[in-house]
């Protein structure tokens, strides 16, 4: 089974922006995030995770088929933007549950657990359903 | 430059050369994993060099010698392995088995309980298969790492179960029969089901659970269930032409064109299921073949025996009881005896499928039949929420706007 696990920026209520916090702790969270993947990776259940670039250079686009109407962002009206996922492909929605939550437990400032909100999210299966 | 087609035969000689090969260099060196990977690696050689250099007069002997001669650098090479090369002096020369019972002890090797099913599906498929890794990610739409640790990881649990080459013992023979035939249904069933992604690998992995399937059956003919394994996948896989459009979405059984279902398959099938059925020892897989033969016999939707379906909806509830089951009872008794006693039988199976989508789209169906459009509509549309499959959803939207309020 599939499934995008989806992180969004604005996804923890109160915590300052990575630029904000000190080198080490930055490091730490990327570490922490680089070492999750690789190990996702080495169990066989990684298919990708990717991160998206901030808010500000969001772009939307709406179009009636003429010439489309392109607004930059950030958007104020909406606080919560896609900031990156993985896809994993597990045995079952337990474990995919249990991969969010260690992703959601990630280190923040002072190495405390971010408790970022996860959105597991199943991704459709090409066949036909059992 | 070799040709598509020569290719094409290599790859083919290739992956039935595969389990006879392995079966030789684990029975001489012992180390499964290590013998997987020596192999892999003469087959990619041999996949390099045949189409250029023709193929040798004895594949299967170019491809022993090549691998055993890597497990030989192997164990030359690391240090750690001396005390298994001293053992391997003193081990006596095993005598040729039949080709059937070495792919077959590869499979219960590759199928043991302790994997996950997706582990178990893709070391068969690389071990037993002769698929590479980049095939086998292919086809389940994962990264060739990925697929590559997740077999490395596989051939891990294999090798620390310590399994001496071989049949299991007579124990639990019936046990993990049942494991490796499941395996082989679910390799099936990934190359059967889908109607979308890289198609060919996808139907290549119906025709392998197949081939391995029919070898299984040489190896064991006194298990029915092998045969009614083999029949099932045979009478399926008839339908295939027939059961996607030409832009690869799903047509249901009572609206595909049946001149274009295998008769050849079905013919087989049929010859198989009725010799297995004749060993008096019924099972899951029997059942379902014999009720597969049912819909392949009927010319026409209407020709359906349903009365028999239903009776062996039956037996096989008492086989193999279990919800998914009841519900396709519920099916046959609405197209036998009316959809009143379809919805009934529904009605008895709810509580232990809450949610499912299944349960939705039966009752829509049977709504529909007993001419409540509206509540149908409703229910087809409940199921197009619940379900996890994207052909499956894009079918229920289609039935349920056909009966839409708003709809034609």
């Amino acid at each position: 089974m599939k499934f995008m696990l989806l992180q969004y920026y604005g996804g923890v209520e109160g915590l300052v922006p990575m630029t904000e916090w000190a080198p080490e702790e930055a490091q730490a969270h990327i570490d922490f995030q680089l070492d999750l993947n690789a190990e996702l990776r080495e169990r066989g259940e990684l298919v990708e995770a990717q991160a998206l670039t901030a808010p500000e250079l969001a772009k939307r686009v709406v179009s009636d088929g003429g010439a489309p109407v392109v607004t930059d962002g950030p958007f104020p009206e909406s606080k919560e933007l896609l900031a990156g996922y993985r896809m994993i492909d597990v045995e079952s929605e337990e474990r995919a549950i249990e991969i969010a939550a260690r992703g959601s437990a990630a280190p923040g400032p002072g190495g405390a657990p971010i408790r970022d909100r996860i959105e597991v999210r199943e991704v459709m299966w090409m066949s036909e359903g059992g | 430059m070799p040709t598509g087609r020569h290719r094409r035969d290599v790859e083919d000689l290739l992956r039935e050369s595969a389990p006879r090969v392995l079966a030789a260099v684990v029975r001489r060196f012992g180390d499964f994993a290590d013998s997987e990977d020596a192999v892999q690696e003469a087959m990619i050689d041999a996949a390099r060099q045949w189409p250029v250099a023709g193929i040798p007069e004895s594949p299967v002997g170019w491809l022993i010698a090549v691998a055993s001669r890597r497990m030989t650098d192997r164990i030359r090479t690391d240090s750690a392995r001396r005390a298994r090369e001293e053992r391997l002096a003193v081990e006596p020369k095993p005598g040729p088995g039949a080709e059937a019972d070495d792919t077959l002890a590869l499979i219960f090797m590759c199928c043991r309980p302790e994997l996950s099913p997706a582990s178990a599906i893709a070391l068969t498929l690389r071990a037993v298969g002769g698929l590479t890794t980049a095939e086998i990610a292919a086809a389940f739409l994962v990264p060739e790492t990925t697929m590559g640790r997740r077999i490395a990881r596989a051939k891990k649990t294999v090798a620390e179960a310590g399994e001496p080459f071989g049949l299991p013992a007579v124990e639990e023979r019936a046990e993990r029969l049942r494991a490796a035939l499941g395996v082989l249904y679910l390799i099936f069933n990934e190359g059967y089901a889908a109607s979308e992604g890289p198609d060919l690998a996808r139907t290549e992995l119906s025709g392998e659970a197949i081939r391995l399937t029919r070898i299984a059956r040489l190896a064991l003919p006194e298990e029915p269930e092998v045969g009614g394994l083999l029949a099932l996948m045979l009478l399926t896989d008839a339908r295939r032409p027939a059961r996607t459009d030409g832009r690869g979405e799903l047509v249901p059984l009572d609206e595909q064109d049946r001149s274009l279902w295998d008769a050849a398959a079905i013919a087989e099938g049929g010859r198989i299921v009725a010799e297995e059925i004749a060993k008096g020892a019924v099972g899951p897989y029997q059942l379902q073949a014999a009720i597969a033969l049912a819909h392949d016999r009927a010319r026409r939707p209407e020709d359906t025996d349903w009365n028999e379906i239903l009776a062996l909806y039956g037996l096989l509830e008492q086989v193999a009881p279990g919800p998914m089951v009841a519900l396709n009872r519920a099916v046959a008794a609405a197209m036998a005896e009316g959809p009143e006693r379809g919805l009934e039988l529904l009605a008895e199976v709810e509580p232990r499928l809450e949610g499912h989508h299944r349960v939705h789209a039966v009752r829509a169906h049977l709504l529909e039949l007993a001419g409540d459009g509206r509540a149908a509509h409703a229910e087809y549309s409940r199921a197009a929420e619940l379900t996890a499959s994207l052909p499956e959803q894009r079918y229920l939207i289609h039935r349920a706007a056909r009966l839409s309020p708003g709809g034609a």
